[in-house]
């Protein structure tokens, strides 16, 4: 298994799935995101890192565009789906969001029930044309999530009503439901306890083999445990980028090699 | 010593109580607050609620009793039959006690001196109270004034007792707190009794206040089914009081009526207010919504005579002039629809206010998951914030069904006071509340069932909307929690 884990890490021959170039955010007067370059690989798990307030969440908004939802904030410079601008006047933040699903750090289940809270997506995007097609999605997603054996009794409860971290598994189900191309995970452990978060983290390495997975995380062992390339985060500025191993083992900038020995954060 | 006087020396006994306990705390312990068991304003606190509470109540107890005692005393006074009925005792001691207040403020104003009010006689007390600005209803009996001599003479004896012991009282109260002051001496616990006594005192007021409500309208309900057939008020197809009697009360129609308007006002209110909401909620930019909210809210401070006004020389004629009588379906000012499109829009505020708040309290959290999955800003609102919201929209629809229910003024002037069960919202009809209002208008006397119908009504009115709130408390209740 570890072994496995080890080959797959190599990602080199992996395609360029988002591309940014330049990308510069202001919220008001803040300068929150100064002239960031990175590109995500197509399924590869990408891990940002840094200390808080230092962008790595407002760079992950905006990569699908949820910056827009926040009326104070400016983004200017470049971002590239598969080559294809995502802040053109023609792209529909709407069919963007279809494709980079995004989970967030408190688990946010609809007030419905479990099966609609996952059926939620593939409705309004017409994915399912017949019943039976819905209930096989919402299967599919909940095992996916390694939640299918706890809920497959009462799909028809309150997703409000399960715990914390069932919760939060709820919530991947639903975008992995929408099937994303990119999935977004803005601290997707931060609220759960080190059962919930191992389950998690299992289920993202099992994601990657489908699309890509950026996850901000605040904790070093989980960015070096599911990830393939890391990107450190400080002040705003994209710091360092590479290989995960590298990263952690031989970082090339004095203050990605601070953060990760726990002298700055 | 007044009232007014003994409440003022109340008060400075008060104020006195509090410099007093609070100096003595602090210089038993030497200026060193941190050695009190309470905070040093908790001892004031104390000193001035014992001097002034008990004294407090022990006055508002006397003075409720004082004219019961001296009214049993005087009772015997009047010859047995003068006294036997309940309402002909009332009308006599309120004689009473208007020629002693009379006399006492003749006496003050230095009109007839103290001596010839003691020595006037039954026959001239009329006139000579008259030329001083008093006016009595009839001519004054014997008994009566002898009476109201002797109410004097006991009042003025009361109010001494009353003055020397309320003052007792509270000087007591003062020095029992400054004797109990000490470094040891819970003050904050009494305080804080008498505090959490005050909270259950308010928040039982507004039960008790409708228990006697419904209690009072109760034994008067009663006493008119004791007169009219309690089958004949339900279920009765005909609503036509005659005052000599022969009277049909049947509630039906009315019932009809209101149930009519209110459905018509709801069927603007709802869309209309709902609409607002979400506008406001969903779409409106901060600065369009902090104008349009308050100036929504406005139309809530109008009086709904104003609506009434406006329902008769505006919507009335419109509504007949452009839809009644081109479609041929009524020729009349006053109808069903302009009343409902009236109370509609007074109750629009009422949604569309409580419907932002409850619509803006969805958390943010729940619109970034849909749109975080691609959905549409109209997806989002219908499928994940109107469902969230829901139960707080449903509890001020019903809210806003109640008061239109209860509406009055608007009915009486936009539909008329015609009572008939009718399909048409061209005609005119009337409404429960407008009918309690006119059965008891005028010279009326609470002994026939032309008049005692209006409690039989208001308690129906009344069991009516209880259940709508009841209903409305429940829905909100029964889904709250799977939105949090």
């Amino acid at each position: 298994m570890n072994d496995m884990r080890l080959v797959e890490r190599d990602v080199s021959n992996r395609q360029a799935k988002i591309e940014a170039r330049g990308v510069q955010v202001h919220y008001g007067e803040k300068h929150a995101l100064k002239d960031v370059d990175v590109a995500i690989l197509d399924r590869t798990v990408t891990a940002f890192i840094g200390p808080s307030g230092c962008g790595k969440s407002t760079f992950l908004r905006c990569l699908n565009r949820m910056n827009d939802t926040v009326a104070s904030a400016k983004v200017s410079g470049n971002i590239t789906l598969d080559g294809q601008d995502i802040y053109d006047p023609r792209i529909d933040p709407v069919q963007l969001r279809a494709k980079v699903g995004m989970v967030f750090q408190k688990p946010n289940p609809f007030p419905k029930s479990i099966y609609d809270n996952v059926a939620y997506g593939p409705k309004i995007h017409g994915l399912a044309r017949t019943k039976a097609e819905l209930d096989e999605i919402v299967e599919t997603s909940l095992k996916k999530a390694a939640l299918w054996n706890e809920v497959k009794d009462r799909l028809s409860a309150p997703g409000t009503g399960l715990s914390g971290g069932q919760q939060q598994r709820l919530c991947i189900a639903r975008a992995v439901a929408t099937a994303p191309e990119v999935l977004l995970m803005d601290e997707p452990c931060s609220a759960l306890d080190p059962i919930a978060t191992a389950q998690v983290e299992e289920l993202i390495d099992e994601l990657r083999t489908h699309f890509s997975v950026v996850i901000v995380t605040h904790s070093m062992q989980q960015a070096a445990r599911v990830s393939q390339k890391t990107a450190f985060f400080h002040l705003g500025s994209l710091v360092e980028y590479g290989e995960t191993g590298q990263i952690f083992t031989t970082p090339q900038d004095p203050r990605t090699e601070a953060y990760i020995t726990g002298r700055i954060g | 010593m007044s009232v007014f006087l003994i409440l003022t020396v109340l008060g400075v006994l008060a104020l006195a109580g509090f410099v007093l306990s609070r100096q003595r705390a602090m210089a038993l312990v030497g200026g060193d607050a941190r050695r009190l068991h309470s905070r040093p304003q908790y001892y004031g606190w104390h000193g001035a609620i014992m001097a002034g509470v008990p004294a407090l109540l022990f006055l508002a107890v006397w003075q409720i009793a004082q004219p019961m005692v001296i009214e049993s005393r005087l009772e015997g006074m009047f010859p047995a039959e003068m006294v036997q009925d309940d309402s002909a005792r009332t009308l006599l001691f309120a004689d009473v006690r208007r020629i002693a207040s009379g006399l006492e403020a003749a006496i003050a104003s230095g009109a007839i001196g103290a001596d010839e009010a003691a020595a006037l006689d039954a026959g001239a007390v009329r006139e000579r109270l008259a030329a001083t600005g008093v006016a009595l209803g009839a001519d004054v009996l014997p008994e009566t004034l002898a009476a109201a001599q002797e109410y004097r003479g006991l009042a003025t004896v009361g109010a001494l007792w009353r003055t020397v012991l309320v003052l007792a009282l509270a000087v007591g109260g003062l020095a029992y707190a400054i004797k109990a002051t000490g470094p040891e001496f819970r003050a904050r616990n009494r305080v804080e009794g008498v505090v959490l006594a005050l909270l259950m005192l308010a928040s039982t007021i507004a039960i008790l206040t409708t228990v006697g409500i419904v209690l009072s309208m109760l034994s008067e309900s009663i006493r008119f089914f004791g007169l009219y057939p309690i089958q004949d008020f339900f279920f009765g197809l005909t609503w036509s009081p005659a005052f000599q009697g022969n009277s049909q009360l049947g509630l039906l129609p009315l019932l009809w009526g209101t149930l009519y308007i209110t459905l018509i006002s709801m069927l603007v209110a709802v869309p209309v207010g709902l609409f607002a909401a979400i506008y406001l909620a969903e779409f409106a930019d901060p600065r369009v919504r902090s104008v349009v909210k308050p100036l929504i809210e406005v139309i809530a401070g109008i009086p709904t005579v104003v609506f009434g006004l406006f329902a008769l020389v505006t919507v009335g004629p419109l509504v007949r002039d452009w839809l009644a009588v081109p479609t041929g379906l009524g020729n009349s000012g006053s109808s069903v629809i302009t009343a409902g499109i009236v109370i509609g829009i007074l109750n629009i505020p009422f949604i569309s206010s409580l419907s932002d708040d409850i619509i803006t309290a969805v958390p943010q959290s729940m619109r970034d998951g849909s749109l975080g999955l691609g959905a549409t800003k109209a997806e989002t609102v219908t499928q994940v914030v109107l469902p969230a919201a829901l139960p707080g929209i449903v509890g001020a629809i019903l809210m806003a069904t109640s008061r239109a229910i209860g509406e009055t003024m608007i009915v009486t002037m936009g539909a008329g006071a015609a009572a008939q069960l009718n399909l048409n919202p061209f005609e005119a009809m009337t409404t429960i509340t407008v009918k309690i209002v006119s059965q008891l208008t005028g010279d009326t006397e609470f002994n026939s069932p032309e008049t005692l119908v209006a409690f039989a009504l208001g308690i129906s009115l009344f069991v009516i909307t209880l259940c709508l709130n009841v209903f409305a408390l429940w829905i909100v209740r029964r889904y709250r929690e799977q939105y949090e």
